[in-house]
């Protein structure tokens, strides 16, 4: 091995999913070799078959689908009052002088310590489980966004201003095309917070969703539910950024 | 007279941290005519490019002004295209779209320009996929389809490689002698100075000003073989004079 040097695509499939192999025959080792009784940690075939059994009995699908319907929503709401506001504050100084110190407070509340306060406020429904994704994402995604549209080349903002734009011209023609990558992949980021924080809501005060049905597998002492409600959080997890990926690199070629 | 006058100006710029301020220009005074070409040449941090920014308008001056067709500069604006010495095309436009960003540039227009710089089958290409002479190529296009009064020029050249430096300085040249549009160039490269330029302005080391004019009286076409010229070296020996005193004075000055 050498440092930097890179690998074939091949060579990187191979090796990303040896890892899961060697993940799952330390599992099966451990569970089927009777390391970790039963009781703690179920073994792999259990794990599947109680999965199939999930959604084959128990209508887990819509529980997934539940899970990710409040994760889109909490973070589209997010992005929809983050992102401008990001804009804003990376373009004018005087809009971030005025709400920095705050988002940057607001930044390290716990949205899973306002759980609590939210179901007082919001009662247990939809408009919590949102609001507690909201408040996890929002701040995030709005620090970052000023950060990246403040941090725009000056040389390429002088270049515009030679070639007659006016600051609105400015932000809407330069730091705006130039961002957008990096903002979308920031987003891509919080999406993976956002689900993090989505299982938090659903732990307490909730009727469905994946992290509802874990909650409950916990009650049965079932390791199986609760591992294979885990790796089902993964696998979206996993495919949601993939997507997202391949997305930003299309519609952004030019900077990959 | 003049179609571009720098009058009496002089900048310094304000200590960082109490430190003492810095004098960057001492007062200045040049005038520049329609259709001309002039060459700034100083030694490394003499100001040139502080003096360039504030004719483009992305500087203020301390005290005196900057005139261009009668009208004062305060602010950047269209009148006066600027090519930087970086690389600063928008990176997530194509060659075309860059030319095109200009508020008085057209699509004819920067098909124009896109054949006068060479870079026809390159016009939907981004900039990421362009070699840095074939980036200021286009940044040269770009600042001239926006057709400003005055081109200011910022060692455009400077980081380029010698062989693509000298073909750049040739094809800047020819797009000169067939529009002559006013030029403000600045470099530190005597032999740039002299073949590019009608007239060159010798800036003397920190705080800079003008320190001497000499006039270049080579015959327009150019062509590279000027500079092995009898004519050429004199010129290059008196400039390489001044330069060499107020490179000394300026390296002095760091110790």
């Amino acid at each position: 091995m050498e440092p930097l040097k890179p690998v074939s695509h091949r060579a990187r499939i191979a090796l990303g999913a040896g890892f899961f192999v060697l993940l799952l025959a330390l599992w099966a080792a451990l569970t089927f070799g009777g390391v970790i009784p039963p009781l703690f940690l179920k073994d792999p075939v259990y794990t599947l078959v109680t999965g199939y059994n999930l959604f084959a009995e128990f209508g887990f699908a819509r529980d997934v689908g539940i899970t990710v319907w409040r994760v889109v929503g909490g973070f589209v709401i997010a992005a929809i009052v983050g992102v401008p506001l990001g804009i804003a504050m990376g373009a004018y100084k005087p809009i971030e002088a005025f709400f920095e110190p705050f988002v940057s407070f607001a930044r390290y509340l716990p949205a899973s310590a306002f759980i609590p306060l939210l179901i007082l406020w919001a009662g247990v429904g939809e408009t919590q489980k949102l609001s507690v994704i909201f408040i996890g994402s929002v701040f995030q995604i709005v620090l970052m966004v000023a950060v990246i549209v403040g941090s725009t080349r000056r040389d390429l903002i002088e270049a515009a201003y030679t070639l007659g734009a006016d600051s609105t011209a400015i932000v809407k023609r330069v730091m705006l095309p130039g961002a957008a990558p990096q903002i979308a992949e920031t987003l891509r980021l919080v999406l993976g917070w956002a689900w993090t924080y989505v299982i938090v809501a659903e732990l307490v005060g909730a009727d469905s969703g994946i992290g509802h049905m874990i909650m409950d597998s916990q009650r049965l002492l079932d390791t199986g539910q609760m591992i294979f409600g885990i790796f089902c959080i993964g696998v979206i997890g996993l495919v949601s950024d993939l997507l997202f990926k391949w997305m930003n690199q299309r519609v952004y070629a030019w900077a990959f | 007279m003049g179609f571009l006058r720098i009058e009496a100006l002089t900048r310094t710029f304000p200590g960082v941290r109490n430190g003492n301020p810095t004098r960057a220009l001492e007062r200045t005074d040049l005038a520049v005519e329609d259709n001309d070409f002039i060459t700034l040449l100083g030694p490394s941090g003499c100001g040139k490019s502080t003096l360039l920014r504030i004719v483009a308008g992305l500087d203020s001056p301390t005290t005196g002004r900057v005139l261009l067709d009668s009208q004062a500069v305060t602010r950047p604006g269209p009148d006066r295209g600027m090519v930087f010495q970086s690389y600063t095309l928008f990176p997530w436009l194509t060659v075309r779209e860059n030319i095109c960003f200009g508020s008085r540039a057209t699509p004819e227009i920067a098909d124009a320009y896109v054949q006068k710089v060479d870079l026809r089958g390159f016009e939907n290409h981004y900039p990421k996929m362009l070699s840095g002479g074939m980036q200021q190529r286009t940044a040269l296009a770009r600042a001239l389809a926006n057709d400003p009064k005055i081109l200011l020029l910022d060692e455009p050249f400077g980081a380029l490689d010698n062989q693509t430096r000298a073909l750049m300085q040739e094809l800047l040249l020819g797009i000169w002698e067939a529009d002559r549009k006013t030029v403000l160039f600045v470099t530190h490269d005597i032999d740039e100075a002299i073949f590019m330029s009608n007239r060159v302005a010798v800036m003397s080391a920190r705080p800079g000003h003008i320190k001497a004019e000499l006039k270049i009286d080579l015959p327009h076409p150019r062509h590279y073989r000027m500079k092995t010229s009898p004519e050429f070296s004199r010129y290059k020996a008196e400039l390489t004079e001044h330069i060499r005193a107020e490179s000394i004075k300026a390296a002095q000055m760091e110790h």
